[in-house]
């Protein structure tokens, strides 16, 4: 199966780009997983975590939104984003789901 | 005669002295602008991924939005002045301040009441000079603007743009800022910012290629809703960053141009203390001569 090219921006530049199997977001209404051949998409983004798949499998890169969007077509996936913090979410917040 | 010589020399030490810090804001500003050009390149993916989901939307849907459409309930229009905080740096800030005067006289012909906000002190003080009221004003880090700032003039201008017009509501949004063509040129540049103008397929694609046909999540409306603003914001923000590089290039080279005529001015004063010594020495060499003439004979 392809792979899906991913960049991530944010208002001061390019954050990360690579390729990777999953992404998965929370969308405008609700959680999005895309894989490779995913119908063209634009969505909002909810405050919440992006999480990227390696291809070879293994930890996601994680990183948390406050908002933004995401467009992908044709195994192209762009994920604009405002206030990006990297990394899992914060341990205060309890894990509820 | 002495005098004449001592003149030229002090006038030549403070010369030097100035020499010194025009040179230390060449280098200063030399050195900032490879960060500012650097800031302006890192924004661009940002924008054009922005650019890019905003034609898709206009492209694939028939949605209208506040921020597109044309206001006819009032004649104030709002024009965002962006300059330097500080000086030296030639007339970068004049002449886009000068092109401001233009575009308000423009307006104010087409039988529109132009409402300035100004972004750095130059323009903040030309305005309060002359006693004209400013709706808004930003100071401070006009040479590395941050997101922040950008974002707090974009909200401001946007709740101008949709508050009504009894509330000091605007039709529209003009932005004068300084465009950085390249190092040696840099000319002020006006754009309609409000109403947006969006611009359908801005990506050329092959006559056998379909379109994507995108889903809107969670509806077209929504997604223009969410991304108008921030393609304002990241416009607004991209005028800033162009604006600060133009300064910064703008006042190194005014700094090196100093630096030249302050060598001039060096140099010229060198040639006149030689000539008022030569000329001191002559006329006391003329003087002993008169002298031993006299007595001998």
């Amino acid at each position: 199966m392809a792979d899906i090219e991913v960049e991530l921006v944010a208002t001061a530049g390019k954050l990360w780009s690579g390729t990777a199997r999953m992404v998965s977001a929370k969308a405008g209404e609700g959680e999005i997983g895309i894989l490779a051949g995913h119908e063209p998409v634009l969505s909002v983004l909810q405050p919440g975590e992006v999480r990227v798949f390696p291809v070879g499998g293994g930890e996601p890169k994680r990183w948390q939104v406050e908002g933004g969007f995401l467009s992908f077509d044709s195994n192209h996936l762009t994920i604009v984003a405002d206030n990006v913090v990297e990394g899992a979410r914060p341990a205060t917040s309890p894990a509820t789901h | 005669m002495a005098g004449q010589q001592r003149v030229y020399r002090q006038r030549i030490r403070s010369t030097e002295s100035l020499k010194k810090i025009f040179r230390a804001m060449e280098l200063i500003a030399a050195s900032r602008i490879g960060k500012a050009r650097d800031r302006v390149t890192a924004a661009t993916p940002y924008s054009r991924a922005l650019t890019r989901a905003v034609s898709a939307v206009a492209t694939h849907s028939n949605v209208t939005h506040p921020l597109v459409t044309e206001r006819s309930d009032t004649d104030r229009v709002a024009v965002l002045v962006v300059t330097s905080d500080r000086g030296m740096a030639g007339a970068y800030s004049a002449s886009a301040i000068r092109e401001a005067e233009r575009l308000i006289g423009r307006l104010t012909d087409a039988g529109k009441t132009p409402v300035v906000y100004a972004t750095g002190r130059r323009a903040v003080s030309y305005y309060s000079f002359r006693g004209r009221e400013l709706a808004g004003q930003w100071t401070g880090n006009s040479d590395a603007p941050s997101v922040e700032v950008a974002a707090e003039i974009a909200d401001t201008l946007l709740a101008a743009f949709e508050a009504p017009a009894d509330q000091g509501g605007v039709a529209e949004l003009h932005v004068v800022f300084t465009h950085f063509r390249n190092m040696v040129s840099q000319t002020p540049r006006v754009i309609r910012l409000l109403p947006l103008e969006i611009v359908e397929g801005v990506e050329a694609r092959d006559e056998n290629e379909i379109p994507p046909l995108y889903e809107f999540e969670p509806s077209p409306e929504a997604v223009l809703d969410a991304l108008l603003p921030m393609y304002v914001r990241s416009r607004i923000y991209t005028c800033l960053l162009q604006a600060a590089a133009s300064e910064l290039a703008a006042r190194q080279r005014a700094m090196h141009t100093a630096t030249e005529n302050a060598e001039d001015l060096v140099r010229m004063y060198t040639r006149l203390a030689n000539q008022a010594r030569q000329a001191e020495i002559t006329q006391e060499i003329s003087e002993i001569v008169s002298g031993a003439d006299a007595l001998a004979s």
